[in-house]
């Protein structure tokens, strides 16, 4: 049987049914989360996909965290469950203290949408498993505040821990240490702010997506059988 | 009947009370004395204010309705025609394409962030009034040259309004235009064309019906903000640079965005249409209240009670008149019987949207003429009568004017100040760097790829989108959707450059392999009432009309935006016209526009005019315009016959690359086949610029070189002689062949490959011989380097 993912949608999430088509085509079984379900039913794995919850008001994901489902995904996440977070998702797991850091608005405080290419640098996460470090994806980003901080401590720790997943060819936001992409020391809570689901077919011009939502489902099939 | 007594409509405006309180509001004597016979009495202040607003030149097109009526509106697939919210046509496979363009000039040249924001915001609502969900939009944007700093401000701030609502609502941003001339300086344009689509049996029409529904106000609530934006904003110019303070004054008639709020609302209206809860629906934009309530009652032949103290208001003591005339942003008016009522709250609960019940549909009342519905404004249900007016009225008997029209006094000189042979060539190579302008810096800054459509984004010849969408039934199908104009050939002559430009979007269709099948158009022109502005806008109609029905296609819907000048002097005339297209089968990437090594250029088409003129006339070309700073002459000649001839070869062939199943080498590279090995590698329309720029774009998105050989001097790399397209094959036999089977010219150019672009004249002399990088270089920063030019007047002078 097919793994499930739990797609969590907030008012202003819009990349939902995006997700939801791209790890179908991946082979997985998708469902939309309402964010006041307290719920995440029978899901082997949990994606918060982008968009601007709550409007982004106050801050990207500043009021998302406060959701109700918010608690049932941070229980998840601390039973070893798979919870990734794509841009506004990665943001909304960093204000709910599942990531460390922040995301912070743009160097040169513009939107950005365009295609990044970024180096995966971690086998030590949900989304990298079983792909080999150094590979090179060509994975679209879309964001405002996707410039990665955090302090010195932090970034020590994440890069002995083998934290950082995902890192840009052309930093294209001005993030710290060119992170795209970061993992909790478990490696089973990963944000990252290319999105996937943008390179998963090939008449959208590239299917380098489908490589991180595999190995997505090859650990949601692991948490199944466990 | 006693209708009560308005509200002191001076005092709270402001006025003096010695001022016609008509004339302040924008109606003219004449039209007072319409009101006043529709009515059969005097209206009072509240019923003034209504008539105001619903007879502005924006809501009742009084200037050019006459004219609008020589559009062939009808055609096959034409499932909603233009009147609506939006025109919609029936795509195939169970799916209607719903789209709508509109102009939010004014507000955007006052308030540049919330004018383009809440102009996005308005396109959006057109679009799911009719049941579709928005799925892309489109930006034709016009300013002055950017060595102003105004300028600048304004393009930084529409660029980030479209971007900040556009992104945050979520439908992407798939395309545009960007469009620079000094025209524009004190008025510049912000065109928004909408694109949805919708299952075929959830089309739903404004209009209320079933006397005792409830009409229901959805969405945000309303406040003083833009209150008159029809009528003292978009329905007069503007003073420029010794007026700029009473200008200033006007910012607060911008309506201010919330996309958060829309977003909710967008979701909450498709799943009540989705579960079948409403019978009409309307969006609230241009006359707020007063719009929405008196033309969804017209439409349905009913009346309306609409009770203003149920109104949910932003603000404490809003008057009547301000209640029904605000243009609050992301309000909604459904149709709701009685008894849906209670799943219609608890839907829109859910999606944290407000619902109020503000009124009741009534009986029209039995008169000798026949039925009239009646809008009554009613201070609490039942309470005091503040209004009462003939529906239909507001909407259907708007005055009807055939303003005098005149050619613009010095047109024949301008036809006779031709380029074409008299402007001596210059540095071919330099002119055409300054004819290049990568525009990604705008397009970046907007989500071009949700809902995982876009297989052709901002930069290629058109938008080309799979035809799918979340609650859409399956479909191989792609639709594709470009947005034209080019303002220097309709300054001189608006009916020639008004059909060229509907021709260069259905040669722009081609170009990723779409079949046209309809047209929008958003006319942006100067003041009504100089008899010149007319004069082009009744021209450009034509023009519209002629070219839309050679090539068979309905016009399904449009907006006209006047008063378009600053300090006495009107814009050129600006008709901007959107084509929507169909591609039968998407399943691998078109060609693109770039070339590839080692293989043959091709151009389709004329090599040069065959009228009795010049054969490479420059008139209304950018070299000329631009360049030179030449903007008369004469436009180059259009074929329609044999323009859809070569538009129909291209798309055909482009159609054939797209149409294959995909060649699937599995996952790591996945570029779907993208300049793969059929008849053609990579298609450009020669537009604006010419081949010269067609040549040089091509090479750069391709990062390959090329040398064309052969060009009849500055003349033929610089014409903008329509119905011609450059094609890279590696296969030039068989397609020269096919071309001439069709009927189309075909000339092999040149061959690409290399590092520089080169373009040879006839007597082997270097045209143009630049370094591929150099250009590339020049293309990329155009944009950017402009923008941070320091100081006003301090900027780069190209251009």
């Amino acid at each position: 049987m097919a793994a499930r993912i739990a797609v969590v949608v907030f008012p202003g999430t819009n990349c939902e049914h995006d997700v939801a088509a791209a790890v179908e085509r991946a082979g997985a079984a998708a469902s939309l989360t309402w964010h006041r379900d307290r719920d995440l039913g029978q899901a082997d794995a949990v994606v918060l996909p982008g968009g601007f919850a709550h409007g982004d008001y106050l801050r990207p994901g500043a009021l998302a965290r406060f959701s109700p489902v918010m608690e049932a995904v941070a229980g998840f996440a601390a039973g070893g469950g798979p919870v990734v977070g794509i841009c506004n998702g990665f943001q909304i797991l960093t204000e709910a203290g599942l990531l460390p850091g922040a995301l912070v608005k743009n160097r040169g405080l513009r939107f950005v949408c365009a295609p990044s290419r970024v180096r995966v640098d971690s086998e030590r996460s949900a989304v990298t498993a079983g792909v080999a470090v150094g590979t090179v994806l060509s994975i679209p980003v879309n964001h405002f505040s996707g410039s990665y901080v955090c302090d010195a401590r932090t970034l020590a720790a994440l890069r002995d821990g083998d934290q950082v997943v995902l890192r840009y060819l052309e930093n294209p936001n001005g993030s710290v240490d060119d992170i795209a992409g970061v993992a909790n020391a478990a490696g089973n809570v990963v944000g990252l702010m290319p999105h996937p689901e943008r390179a998963a077919d090939a008449l959208l011009g590239s299917t380098d997506g489908l490589v991180l939502l595999a190995a997505l489902l090859a650990q949601a099939a692991g948490v199944r059988a466990a | 009947m006693t209708v009560a007594d308005g509200e002191p409509l001076h005092r709270s405006l402001g006025l003096t009370d010695g001022e016609p309180l008509h004339r302040s509001l924008g109606l003219t004597d004449g039209e007072l004395a319409s009101v006043e016979e529709v009515l059969g009495r005097r209206p009072n202040h509240l019923e003034l204010a209504l008539y105001a607003v619903m007879w502005s030149e924006h809501c009742s097109y009084k200037s050019s309705r006459i004219h609008l009526r020589r559009l062939p509106t009808d055609g096959p697939r034409v499932l909603v025609g233009p009147g609506e919210n939006a025109g919609v046509i029936d795509a195939g496979d169970g799916i209607a394409v719903a789209i709508r363009i509109e102009s939010h000039n004014h507000p955007s040249a006052i308030e540049p962030h919330q004018g383009a924001a809440t102009g996005v915001g308005g396109i959006l609502r057109d679009v799911f009034t009719m049941g579709a969900r928005p799925l892309a939009v489109m930006d034709p944007l016009f300013f002055g040259p950017l060595d102003s700093a105004r300028q600048r401000w304004l393009l930084e701030g529409v660029v980030g309004g479209i971007s900040a609502y556009g992104n945050s609502v979520g439908v992407p941003t798939v395309g545009g235009e960007l469009t620079f001339d000094p025209c524009y300086s004190g008025n510049p344009l912000v065109n928004v064309l909408c694109l949805g689509a919708l299952p075929v049996e959830r089309l739903v029409l404004g209009r209320a019906s079933g006397p005792g529904n409830l009409a229901v106000l959805l969405g945000s609530t309303t406040g003083r903000d833009g209150i008159g934006g029809v009528s003292v904003l978009a329905s007069a110019g503007f003073g420029g640079e010794r007026e700029g303070a009473a200008d200033d004054a006007k910012r607060p008639s911008v309506q201010v965005g919330d996309p958060f709020e829309e977003k909710r609302l967008i979701e909450a209206c498709l799943a009540l249409l989705d579960a079948g809860l409403v019978v009409g629906i309307q969006d609230l934009g241009g006359a707020g209240l007063a719009c929405a309530t008196s033309e969804t009652a017209a439409r349905g032949g009913v009346g309306m009670d609409v009770d203003v103290s149920a109104v949910p208001c932003r603000e404490p003591h809003m008057a009547p008149w301000e209640v029904m005339t605000s243009e609050s942003q992301e309000r909604m008016l459904a149709i709701v019987t009685p008894a849906a009522w209670p799943e219609v709250a608890e839907l829109c609960r859910r999606w944290e949207v407000r619902a109020t019940a503000i009124g009741t549909v009534t009986e029209p009342e039995v008169t000798p003429g026949g039925p009239v519905g009646r809008l009554r404004v009613l201070e609490g249900a039942g309470g005091a009568v503040l209004a009462d007016i003939p529906a239909a009225s507001l909407a259907d008997d708007a005055p009807l004017y055939d303003r005098p029209r005149a050619a613009p006094a010095g047109l024949a000189d301008r036809l006779a100040d031709d380029p074409t042979g008299s402007e001596p060539a210059g540095d071919c190579g330099a002119e055409l760097v300054a004819l290049l302008a990568d525009p990604s810096w705008a397009y970046r800054q907007y989500d071009h790829q949700l809902f995982c459509n876009t297989v052709v984004g901002p930069g290629g010849d058109a938008a080309l989108l799979r035809l799918a969408g979340p609650g859409l039934p399956p479909s191989e199908r792609g639709m594709a959707v470009t947005t034209d104009s080019a303002p220097r050939w309709c300054a001189i002559d608006p009916r020639a450059g008004t059909s060229l430009v509907v021709a260069e979007g259905v040669a722009n269709l081609a170009c990723v392999g779409a079949s046209p099948v309809a047209v929008v158009n958003c006319l942006n022109f100067g003041n009504p009432e100089h008899s010149e502005v007319m004069w082009q806008l009744s021209e450009a109609i034509d023009g519209l009309a002629e070219a839309c029905t050679a090539f068979g296609l309905p016009v399904i819907g449009g907006n006209v935006s006047l008063y378009n000048e600053s300090a006495g002097t009107d814009i050129d005339p600006t008709p901007v016209v959107g084509v929507l297209g169909l591609v039968d089968a998407l399943r691998a990437r078109p060609p693109g526009v770039g070339l590839a090594e080692g293989a043959s250029v091709v151009l389709l088409g004329r090599r040069s005019d065959g009228g009795p003129g010049h054969p490479h006339p420059l008139g209304g070309s950018r070299w000329a315009v631009e360049g030179r700073g030449r903007r008369g002459g004469k436009l180059p000649g259009l074929d329609l016959a044999a323009h859809r001839a070569a538009c129909e070869l291209v798309a055909a062939l482009v159609a054939e690359v797209a149409g294959a199943p995909p060649g699937g080498t599995g996952l790591g590279g996945g570029d779907g086949g993208d300049g793969g090995d059929g008849p053609m590698v990579a298609v450009h329309d020669v537009s604006g610029g010419g081949l010269g720029l067609a040549l040089a774009e091509m090479a750069i998105a391709g990062g390959v070189g090329v040398r064309a050989r052969g060009i009849a001097g500055h003349a033929e790399l610089f014409t903008e002689l329509p119905s011609r397209f450059v094609v890279a094959t590696h296969e030039p036999g068989p397609l020269v062949a096919r071309a001439e089977a069709a009927g189309v010219p075909a000339a092999v150019l040149g061959a690409a490959g290399g590092r520089s672009v080169v373009m040879e004249g006839a007597d082997g002399s270097a045209l143009v011989d630049l370094q591929l990088a150099e250009l590339a270089g020049s293309w990329r920063d155009a944009l950017p380097s402009r923008l941070d030019a320091p100081t006003e007047g301090a900027g780069n002078a190209r251009g």
